[in-house]
């Protein structure tokens, strides 16, 4: 449910708009790893926000609950169990995954149902699901594997930074949640501060590849990390090192698009151009004729 | 000139089981083309309301995908043997100036199927083959589980082209159809006038009277 309005809207899925010409302070959730103590209270908070709720399942013998991403749970608690090589230590590296609210937004690129996802100008990429055909294109486009498609009512469903919060001058469910203040949200310019600050913190404290993740091959994101091994960001359950919207999508949403239109547009046009050129191609009543000598002639 | 002609004799060229099988896969093509375009590109998705709206225009298209599929296999089956390369296929082709101008005194004579024919039929067996196998890699509503996102990716770009392709090709069938007039009967009645089968497929006409292979 998009719940900002149409004005503030920056990009319209498989539409052509004005951007909104007053731009809303850019948001950022900053979520701090190094503070998260995986207590999952920011799952609950997302699910009850959104109403939503999730089978009992299956444990397996891992610590995430649910085992991925689903329709229902628009964030989830990755775990992995790393030996630090150089201190041989055991490090427990908690990450909330979820939609990343990319500035240069793969989903919204792939969608092919005008209205579907948009971008506001305050940085929220959102769907719209009266508008979602169900067609899986954002799963296609998005370069951190967040979307899914709801097999119930056939709709594509993510983290919406919880626009509807968002608009009344409420932060995320999530980071109202928890207990920590792992998760932050605030004007990106403002997270991107206090990330300096942590980080500052953490390399005082031995951490010394501590860093900020908002990759640029997405044009920045509106979820942002502190990670305390920021060179290595794949260890944190396969964070992608450099994320950006697949070369084959783009040619797909790109070349492809306006060359395959062009071709079949041309193909007609030859065909039309032949006929006024050369004209119908007619059977003479001499062929008929001859045909009929054929024919009597040999039966 | 001759006194007005008379009616001109017929010859048979297509089963009513054989025009079925064409019409049922022509028109699957024809809906597949119209709603898969409407995802293709923005400026087509209006097309989607012809099939209820964009949700139900990406539902229904795999289905008619499928319908086609085993329509096609149909007429695989029954014009395979006819299109089966010649070498005087090749001659045809080096003379396209001469298709393409209507001299067919210039042209060697053809049997059922011309080197035009035979190479629309032979693409869009290829065609329909890539579609349909890129076409369940991104049928996620039942097979997404079975392929990884960069499968799907590679899947729906090729799925795209092959599409793209395929239209081009079916254009040059419609339009091949309506500017050799006459030809459009052997579809819908199943037969074709003795002219026209002297002028365009002199081979087969010799090999029907002559009581030679009939397909």
């Amino acid at each position: 449910m998009a719940s900002l309005s149409p004005q503030d809207l920056i990009r319209r899925s498989a539409s052509s708009i004005t951007p909104a010409a007053n731009k809303l302070p850019e948001v950022a959730k900053m979520i701090d790893v190094s503070k998260c103590i995986g207590c999952k209270a920011c799952q609950v908070a997302c699910l009850e926000w959104n109403d939503r709720r999730e089978e009992v399942g299956v444990n397996t013998g891992v610590y995430e609950n649910p085992h991925d991403l689903t329709p229902n749970s628009f964030t989830l608690m990755r775990y992995t169990e790393w030996v630090n090589p150089e201190t041989q230590s055991l490090e427990w590296l908690i990450r909330k995954d979820g939609c990343m609210h990319c500035a240069d937004p793969g989903c919204l690129k792939a969608c092919p149902a005008p209205g579907a996802i948009v971008q506001y100008s305050n940085g929220i990429v959102d769907f719209v699901h009266e508008n979602c055909i169900g067609c899986g294109y954002c799963i296609k486009g998005c370069p951190f594997n967040i979307p899914r498609i709801s097999q119930v009512d056939q709709k594509a469903y993510k983290c919406t930074l919880c626009s509807d919060r968002v608009a009344v001058g409420q932060g995320p469910a999530c980071a109202k949640a928890c207990p920590t203040h792992a998760i932050t949200f605030g004007t990106k310019e403002q997270m991107l501060k206090d990330a300096a600050l942590r980080i500052e913190d953490l390399r005082s404290r031995g951490y010394k590849n501590a860093g900020i993740y908002d990759p640029p091959g997405v044009g920045g994101t509106h979820v942002i990390y502190v990670l305390h091994h920021a060179d290595k960001p794949e260890i944190y359950a396969s964070l992608p090192r450099d994320p950006k919207i697949s070369p084959v999508v783009e040619i797909w949403k790109g070349l492809t698009k306006y060359a395959g239109l062009a071709a079949i547009a041309i193909f007609g046009v030859v065909g039309v151009l032949h006929h006024l050129v050369n004209g119908a191609n007619r059977v003479s009543s001499q062929d008929e004729e001859n045909a009929k000598r054929l024919k009597e002639g040999r039966s | 000139m001759a006194a007005p002609p008379k009616e001109p004799i017929t010859v048979s060229r297509y089963t009513a089981a054989a025009r079925l099988n064409h019409w049922i896969t022509a028109i699957s093509l024809v809906l597949l083309a119209i709603s898969g375009l409407s995802l293709f590109h923005p400026s087509l998705f209006f097309l989607s309301g012809l099939f209820g709206g964009g949700a139900s225009a990406r539902a229904i298209h795999p289905w008619i995908g499928v319908v086609l599929f085993f329509g096609f296999c149909g007429l695989f089956i029954r014009f395979f043997r006819a299109n089966l390369w010649d070498r005087t296929d090749n001659v045809w082709l080096s003379k396209l100036r001469d298709v393409l101008g209507g001299h067919e005194e210039n042209l060697p004579e053809v049997g059922k199927y011309n080197a035009g024919q035979k190479l629309v039929f032979w693409l869009m067996s290829i065609l329909i083959v890539v579609l349909i196998s890129s076409g369940l890699v991104i049928w996620d509503q039942y097979f997404y589980g079975y392929t990884t996102i960069d499968q799907k990716r590679l899947a729906v770009l090729i799925h795209a082209i092959a599409a793209v392709t395929a239209i081009c090709v079916w254009i040059v069938h419609v339009y091949a159809a309506i500017w050799v007039r006459g030809t459009i009967r052997a579809m819908t009645r199943g037969s074709v006038t003795g002219g026209w089968a002297w002028r365009h497929h002199r081979k087969w006409l010799r090999e029907l009277v002559s009581g030679g292979p009939k397909d």
